[in-house]
């Protein structure tokens, strides 16, 4: 299946795959409507500095701990996309600690968030990848 | 009044062409060919006509053919001045034609059988023809009011304006007899009325009739003219005439690769042959890019012996060849063929880039 | 330093204004962490983006990132009492040279209001007479040879040919991508262009910084060049090439050499161009070995002979003002190509003074040249390329008419990867990741995309330049290489139609 991916070679540590993460899940069509005086929690995180760095997002594992660890069910895995149930989640954070990437955050309403690919938004596919603005995230086959 | 020239204007054309040639060199007179275009009557307008006839001059079968127009006495003084200095003059008179309504404004035609002088020749450290082709093009340049129309051996070209039919009778085509006619009928589309613009178009024992516009025109023209031949006429015609006469008679083409240069196969089917055949078509291709003629065409051409059709590579003017005991017949249309030979042996349309060539079998011309 | 101290007579105004829109900025901070002029930042004490007018080069890599388009840059309208004679940029130019004391130095191609030709000539098509033709649905050639043609053809008793020809380039498409060192432009450019001219059949030319190694497998497309500094000159670097190129002139500065300062003279870039870390490249104007023109026959056969006979020579000069003269000469050095560079063309930098002052329009030179060398009889010997301003195929396509067997595009390829001809290159800090040795500004360029936009570019005028052929009833390149009845000029006087060989529209 198709999963993102980051080439850190290619990427120039600007930030903007942050910035359209959490516009495509604000709900809001309009992006400066979306994130005009707000602080973001994106679900794409970039690391690193100004000479190296990279955007870091659930890895969607074949065998991920946060699913194995969570104690409510609210996560699960469909059709290779890790999930997250919001209405399920206690907010225990089990998942933020067993993930060994980091990729899972806390939400603002007590509970998790995680990228789900954008199949959970109107967006329908990454918006991270289509914003890069060097073909660093791109979402394949591999 | 001085000619109104073609070469002030490029000037399109749209025409009919018609050719035939015995398989083993029997002669006829001028009858059937100008029965032939006569059928294409709508396609020239009146505005241009001519023949090339091959084997018509057997007592002078070694002497270079002059014809030649002159538009006033002083060019012609000229003109024989420079011919008299160069050239053995055999025989000279005035051309023999016949007065007929429908020809008028006719220059003065004059005809010449003509031996290089061959200390001239020794001089100039080229050989006979090319000597010659010097002498044609420096009168056809430098002599205001003169032209040599047709310069071969043992062959000659007549045109004028008007009908070709008209042209044909004018000329008294009935009385000479060649193993090898073409003919031409013209739709100009403007009138420049000059006699010389008509077709064929011949250099030495070359001639090209041709029906067509090419779009490779100044392409062709400017590359031709580096190697001595001055294109005067801003005709069509004229350049294919030299682009075959430097590549077969210059730079010794045979008349098929020299069809190969100026109608190239496409690079996807040069890719497609023999590695032996993709290497010549590939060299010819490179070597003499600047010869490929684009834009419709067909064409004959007439040489000692034999008679080439061609069509541009897209085949973008008709274009059919007829066999019949020991003729072939090639013209723009079908009927200009069954006019004269209705019960053909066989008829076809070669292909675009296809060269045909006819040969009397045998050399027996 | 701050503006403010800057003495009065010293004191330019910036030449942009940076104009943010605050509705619209989400402060996400793109265009500070993009801008390598630190125009932009983020001023915590307003809560908001802050712009440094004075620092902007008007690149518009902020303006192309900003997710929320919230940016703009527009000519500053601060005014002079200007005159068309005292302009802008002469009083401004004025002032800085009595602030330094220094030459101008500027990049890209002289900007400045002199004639295009290529806009004042119009196309021919087939009407009523000729067909034209449809290029989606009948063959439409672009394959081009570089070389010289044989004078004589010649066939063994068989009728088969004796004759070889000397080395040819064969082009898929009538574009090469013409010479930009390693060095001025970055690795991901060289890789870029080293891609695209191999993925299109073409080729494209390392400059005179070497070429690097990792490049090598790239060689069938490449063209190396020999220029005065002879950087990154050895066996390998010549037998890697599939043409060598002597670069005598280039049209932005002709008559002047180059000058790569040491501080770019970095890592790989010290080892392609064989000099040391932090040594000034710098290529004297002339070749010290050409004085004349049987010098650079000499250099020819030279290069010939130390790659086997096997490779075609290509002299590169700028169009001066008796390039006619100067490339009769070439074509009898031997050389198999000659490439003239018009003074429109770009460069990574020079003396403003001789960017816009020096060389004629290549249209010129172009209609000069090819009917010179076919007055001469020698317009077989020698192929012809022209660059120099190419800007879209409609050029290409009245180029060929006149004469050129190819072109040379480089402003237009850097367009492709990127740039936005912020006139800036000399300055190392090329925000697109082009004209920079900045690791964090090289790996802006991403080569995957950079080459796929140049391969795209390319077709895409390819594409045009035979729509264009087929409705003058063309079907091959070669058919309208010199047919310059196929040109018409438009608003040019008798003697500009008297050089370029063309009649005026009407006519």
């Amino acid at each position: 299946m198709k999963k993102i991916y980051v080439n850190e070679e290619w990427c120039l540590g600007c930030h903007l795959c942050e910035y359209y993460c959490a516009y495509a899940n604000s709900g809001i069509e309009d992006m400066a409507k979306a994130l005009k005086g707000a602080a973001i929690n994106p679900r794409i995180r970039v690391e690193g500095d100004n000479q190296i760095s990279f955007a870091v997002s659930c890895r969607h594992c074949d065998e991920p701990l946060c699913v194995k660890g969570c104690i409510s069910g609210a996560l699960s895995v469909k059709d290779g996309v890790i999930e997250v149930d919001q209405n399920k989640c206690v907010g225990c954070f089990t998942c933020v600690l067993s993930c060994p990437y980091g990729c899972i955050q806390p939400a603002d309403k007590g509970v998790i968030q995680k990228c789900q690919l954008c199949t959970n938004n109107s967006h329908g596919k990454p918006v991270c990848v289509q914003g890069c603005p060097n073909k660093a995230i791109v979402f394949e086959e591999r | 009044m001085p000619l109104l020239k073609e070469g002030e204007v490029r000037i399109p054309s749209g025409c009919a062409i018609s050719g035939m040639i015995s398989k083993d060199g029997h002669k006829e007179n001028g009858d059937r060919i100008i029965e032939s275009i006569k059928v294409m009557h709508d396609r020239s307008n009146g505005l241009g006509g001519g023949f090339a006839a091959y084997g018509i001059y057997p007592e002078f079968k070694d002497l270079y053919a002059f014809h030649t127009f002159y538009d006033s006495k002083r060019a012609k003084d000229e003109a024989e001045e420079y011919i008299n200095s160069r050239f053995e003059i055999a025989s000279m008179s005035v051309m023999p034609t016949r007065n007929i309504k429908e020809i008028t404004d006719a220059p003065l035609i004059w005809r010449y059988f003509l031996k290089p002088l061959p200390y001239k020749v020794k001089e100039m450290h080229v050989d006979e023809d090319e000597y010659v082709f010097h002498c044609v093009m420096s009168i056809n340049n430098k002599i205001n009011g003169a032209f040599v129309f047709s310069s071969g051996k043992d062959m000659g070209a007549f045109k004028a304006v008007g009908y070709p039919e008209d042209v044909g009778r004018y000329y008294r085509l009935d009385e000479y007899e060649a193993y090898c006619w073409t003919a031409h009928g013209r739709y100009p589309t403007n009138t420049p009325g000059w006699w010389g613009g008509a077709h064929p178009f011949a250099v030495l024992d070359t001639s090209v009739v041709h029906n067509g516009e090419i779009s490779s025109y100044d392409a062709n023209r400017r590359y031709i003219e580096m190697f001595g031949y001055k294109c005067s006429l801003l005709t069509d015609t004229e350049a294919i005439a030299y682009i075959v006469d430097y590549l077969v008679r210059k730079q010794g083409l045979s008349y098929e690769d020299a069809a190969h240069v100026m109608a190239a196969p496409f690079w996807d089917t040069i890719e497609n042959m023999s590695k032996k055949d993709k290497e010549k078509f590939k060299y010819l291709r490179n070597a003499f890019a600047s010869l490929l003629i684009t834009g419709p065409f067909s064409i004959l051409v007439g040489f000692t012996g034999g008679m080439m059709a061609l069509n541009d590579r897209l085949k973008l003017r008709s274009m059919v060849i007829g066999e019949k005991d020991n003729m072939y017949y090639v013209a723009s249309e079908e009927s200009a063929i069954r006019i004269i030979e209705p019960n053909l042996d066989r008829i076809w349309s070669p292909k675009g880039g296809e060269p045909v060539i006819f040969r009397v079998e045998g050399g027996k011309y | 330093m701050n503006d403010n101290f800057i003495s009065p007579l010293d004191y330019i105004a910036p030449s942009f204004e940076v104009v943010r829109n605050p509705d619209k900025c989400i402060g996400c901070r793109a265009c500070e962490r993009q801008c390598a002029n630190e125009v932009h930042h983020f001023d915590f004490d307003l809560g908001k983006m802050v712009a440094n007018d004075a620092n902007c080069v008007n690149c518009h890599r902020c303006v192309s990132i900003c997710p929320t388009h919230a940016l703009k840059i527009v000519k500053n309208n601060d005014t002079y009492r200007e005159s068309a004679n005292w302009t802008y940029d002469n009083i401004n130019n004025v002032i800085r040279q009595s602030g330094t004391g220094g030459v101008l130095l500027s990049s890209m191609g002289n900007p400045e209001k002199f004639p295009v030709y290529w806009d004042k000539m119009l196309i021919n098509a087939s009407q009523v007479t000729n067909p034209s033709i449809d290029p989606l649905r009948e063959p439409m050639e672009t394959r081009t040879f570089l070389g010289k043609k044989p004078e004589k053809v010649e066939f063994d008793s068989k009728g088969n040919l004796k004759t070889k020809l000397t080395p040819q380039m064969e082009l898929s498409t009538p574009i090469m991508f013409s010479a930009m060192s390693y060095g001025s432009i970055s690795y991901n450019a060289h890789e870029s262009l080293a891609r695209a001219a191999t993925e299109l059949g073409t080729y494209y030319n390392t400059g005179e910084g070497g070429l690097h190694k990792d490049f090598y497998k790239y060689g069938k497309n490449t063209i190396v060049q020999v220029a005065s500094g002879r950087f990154g000159v050895y066996k390998d670097y010549l037998e890697q090439g599939a043409a060598i190129e002597i670069k005598i002139g280039q049209g932005a500065k002709p008559g002047i050499g180059g000058h790569l300062p040491g501080t770019k003279i970095v890592g790989d870039i010290s080892r392609t161009r064989m000099i040391p870390e932090g040594s000034d490249a710098i290529s004297p104007a002339p070749h010290h070995d050409i004085y004349s023109i049987e010098d650079l026959r000499q250099l020819v056969y030279t290069l010939k002979e130390a790659t086997n006979y096997k490779k075609p020579v290509i002299v590169k000069i700028a169009a001066v003002h008796n390039v006619s003269a100067i490339a009769s000469g070439v074509a009898r050095s031997g050389a198999d190509i000659i490439a003239i560079d018009g003074f429109r063309g770009g460069t990574g930098a020079a003396p403003m003074r001789t960017r816009d002052n020096v060389g004629i329009p290549i249209e010129l030179a172009l209609a000069s040249v090819d009917q010179r060398l076919r007055d001469e009889g020698i317009r077989g010997d020698i192929s012809l390329v022209v660059g120099g301003s190419i800007r879209s195929s409609s050029d290409i396509v009245k180029a060929i008419a006149l004469g050129a067997d190819a072109v040379y595009i480089a402003t237009s390829a850097l367009l492709a990867l990127g740039c936005h001809q912020c006139r800036t290159c000399q300055s190392g800090k090329c925000n697109w990741g082009i004209a920079t040795q900045r690791p964090d500004l090289v790996k802006r360029l991403n080569p995957n995309v950079g080459y796929q936009r140049l391969v795209n570019l390319v077709s895409a005028w390819t594409h045009e330049i035979k729509e264009i052929m087929g409705g003058m009833g063309i079907n091959s390149i070669e058919a309208l290489r010199g047919n310059r009845l196929m040109l018409r000029g438009v608003g040019l006087n008798e003697k500009e139609l008297e050089i370029l060989g063309i009649k005026h529209a009407g006519e």
